[in-house]
């Protein structure tokens, strides 16, 4: 019996020492946090994608309350209504940002391109780059490997295998940009998500001259300069044989595309054409 | 007991079909594309343009820096245009396309075969010369030569190496040229010797190719102070760090050069250049190239002319295999593969080898197994399957810890792989990819 009192003594003795010790080194060692940091990163879609600049986003939320204020911080993932959020929990307001999608500017699929030679080296679209100018004879277009699709961790990119291309999911995409990055060729750019997701571009990013152009790929831009002309709000620039619609002036009139001798300005989500309706018909019956 | 290097490497088949075949010219093309970057550096600027007739041995292009070359016309003719051409980096770049007509030579190239020995000449000079001649490193890196001879202050060459391991298989151009043209390499060490003050010049040879290093030794009792030294056959030992290494048991220090450890290296084919270059005025406007393969009917070496276009030298070593699979420009261990069988001859294009279907394409990948064998050969002593895993999910700052630019891109792990893994692929992107980011912390 005296060994059992003796033991229980001795320990809650201990217990109480110890504890008085704990809680003075833990006020001693505290480390103050602001909670916004937390909720912030709550708000936040947690992916780690490195699109708002900040590595993760618990780096973008501690830069958020370190500075106090939104400006020039945007987290491309959470979208409009995210920011939204986030300003709310920090008692600020935000600038809302046009919604941007990644756009692959590249329409030599297997048909429209022809393979003049073999690459038989690993799967990675880099290494092809490092080693030549592809497997077609445009030294521009797409190789089709994949590295846009293992960058994303979103899951939206994929190679369409019918037409060896990276296809983007419109619901899935954030604009994070690691597909940009990850494209040794340059070709995936990130443009204005546009009214009702529509959007004209031109698919193809081949500076050679046109007739050079034009022999490797059936929808090369060939840089006639016919869009140019056509466009009554200049958004269309050429350069190096090569046309660029700028987003941010263009109206979406898609007289540019009706013009285009080889077909490389893209419209995408637009109804069809009155005429092209009654084309298709006609081919139909 | 030969001499090697002792850490790794491998004994890859030497299949050297067109040994002691002499060197042949073939005729000249109609027209000839030259490439204005044939050498590591900033490309040289064109200083002719369209119409322009030029002469053999003319400057056509300038260098633009101190690490640039100068470009003179190999043929004489009239050029047509400046313009991308397709050539053996698989990219288009811009080349000086001249049509030939006759061989017109500037008059004071001395074109005469007589062997010119005389050594009396200021080390200024030897410089001035190989400058204004645009000779570069012929072993296939085609580093500006006169960089390479310039020694840094505070620093002094004890060791003059010249490479004449030639440890490709497949390649015998620079064996040729031993043979053919021993005095003139050996008036070449020389001069070379004069120029960085070198105290002994060592001429480093593997052992397969005994009639070169007889010939050599015989030849060069003439002369003080250079030693021909046989080497065990043994792949990659006509990589720099290896081959001083073998000759001196010196080690160059991870991040450093030759110089560092009092070794200067060149190739055999460039010490020739050098000597046409002082001796002969002569710019490098040709050098020999091998044509070979298994199915090649009459693989050759072929003394040509810069910017020839590569299918005339197929043609003249009897036409396209019809079993052919890849044309590699240089060897099959680190030579490249060509986008065309018209690409320009250029001044690194040590050889055109023509490889077979079945041993074109790649053996199928399995996983790695941890055998270990690319680490057992590696020469520079790395892990190559490591380097390789870090490579693909970009771990840079650990791939640098793990010495990945000490790779010197031999190609021996990936020949070893019993599971053919891609490994040299790999270590290429992440070592193209750290050195990037290092440029990028720099600037």
């Amino acid at each position: 019996m005296e060994i059992i009192i003796n033991t229980l003594i001795t320990l809650s003795l201990l217990g109480a020492i110890l504890a008085v010790i704990l809680y003075f080194v833990a006020q001693k060692f505290k480390v103050v946090e602001d909670p916004r940091i937390d909720t912030i990163q709550e708000l936040l879609p947690g992916a780690n994608c490195g699109g708002c600049g900040y590595p993760g986003c618990r780096g973008f939320a501690e830069t958020v309350v370190k500075n106090g204020s939104l400006d020039n911080m945007n987290c491309p993932a959470a979208g409009s209504e995210g920011m939204k959020k986030i300003a709310e929990a920090m008692g600020l307001s935000v600038e809302e940002k046009e919604p941007q999608i990644a756009v692959v500017r590249c329409n030599g699929s297997f048909e429209n391109r022809k393979k003049t030679r073999i690459f038989d080296g690993p799967s990675s679209c880099a290494i092809e780059h490092s080693l030549f100018s592809g497997d077609t004879d445009c030294a521009y277009g797409c190789l089709g490997l994949g590295d846009c699709v293992t960058a994303c961790p979103f899951d939206a990119i994929h190679i369409d295998e019918k037409r060896g291309l990276p296809v983007v999911d419109e619901e899935k995409c954030v604009a994070c940009g690691l597909c940009v990055k990850a494209c040794p060729k340059n070709i995936i750019e990130l443009r204005n998500k546009g009214k009702n997701n529509r959007r004209i571009y031109v698919s193809c990013i081949n500076k050679d001259k046109g007739a050079d152009a034009k022999r490797a790929c059936d929808v090369a831009c060939i840089g006639c300069g016919k869009c140019a002309k056509e466009c009554k709000f200049e958004a269309i620039s050429i350069e190096n044989s090569l046309a660029y619609i700028d987003f941010s002036k263009c109206k979406l009139c898609r007289k540019c595309a009706s013009v285009c001798p080889t077909g490389a300005i893209l419209e995408i989500n637009f109804p069809q054409k009155k005429e092209k309706l009654e084309e298709n018909e006609t081919l139909v019956n | 007991m030969l001499k090697t290097f002792p850490l790794g490497g491998i004994h890859p088949k030497e299949n050297k079909f067109s040994a002691g075949k002499k060197i042949e010219t073939i005729d000249l093309p109609k027209i000839v594309s030259i490439p204005i970057s044939q050498h590591i550096g900033s490309p040289a600027e064109p200083i002719v343009a369209k119409d322009d007739t030029v002469k053999v041995g003319q400057l056509i292009a300038k260098s633009s820096g101190f690490v640039s070359a100068n470009i003179h016309s190999s043929v004489s003719g009239k050029v047509l245009k400046i313009d991308k051409v397709l050539d053996s980096s698989g990219y288009k770049q811009n080349c000086i396309i001249i049509e030939v007509e006759n061989d017109e030579w500037l008059e004071d190239i001395d074109r005469s075969k007589d062997l010119v020995d005389n050594l009396d000449i200021s080390a200024e000079e030897i410089k001035n010369r190989i400058i204004k001649n645009g000779i570069v490193g012929m072993g296939g890196a085609t580093f500006p030569t006169h960089v390479k001879l310039s020694i840094p202050p505070g620093k002094t060459c004890k060791h003059l190496i010249i490479n004449a391991v030639e440890c490709e298989p497949y390649l015998t151009a620079d064996h040729q040229l031993m043979l053919e043209k021993a005095d003139e390499i050996l008036v070449g060490c020389k001069l070379i010797q004069k120029l960085v003050d070198a105290e002994k010049v060592i001429i480093g040879i593997e052992n397969n190719k005994k009639d070169a290093i007889q010939l050599l030794t015989e030849k060069a009792k003439k002369y003080s102070n250079i030693e021909v030294q046989p080497l065990k056959v043994k792949y990659p030992q006509g990589g720099e760090k290896q081959l001083i290494k073998a000759l001196t048991k010196r080690e160059v220090p991870s991040g450093g050069l030759p110089i560092d450890v009092g070794c200067v290296v060149q190739n055999v084919g460039s010490v020739f250049a050098i000597y046409e270059a002082v001796q002969k005025n002569k710019p490098l406007i040709e050098r020999v190239v091998t044509v070979t393969g298994k199915s090649v009917s009459n693989p050759k070496n072929i003394l040509t002319r810069i910017g020839t276009p590569s299918d005339m030298l197929i043609a003249a070593a009897g036409g396209l295999p019809e079993d052919s699979g890849k044309i590699v420009s240089g060897g099959p261990m680190m030579g490249k593969a060509l986008a065309s069988n018209n690409v320009p001859i250029a001044k690194g294009t040590s050889g055109i080898l023509i490889l077979p279907q079945e041993k074109a394409s790649r053996p199928e990948c399995f996983n790695c197994i941890r055998c270990g064998r690319c680490v057992s050969v590696c020469p520079m002593g790395l892990e190559p399957y490591l380097l390789k895993n870090m490579a693909e999910v970009s771990m840079f700052e650990e791939l640098q810890k793990e010495r990945v630019l000490d790779c010197i891109e031999c190609g021996s792990c990936s020949f070893t792989c019993p599971a053919s893994q891609p490994l040299l692929d790999y270590i290429r992107l992440g070592k193209a990819n750290l050195n990037k980011i290092l440029r990028a912390k720099k600037s």
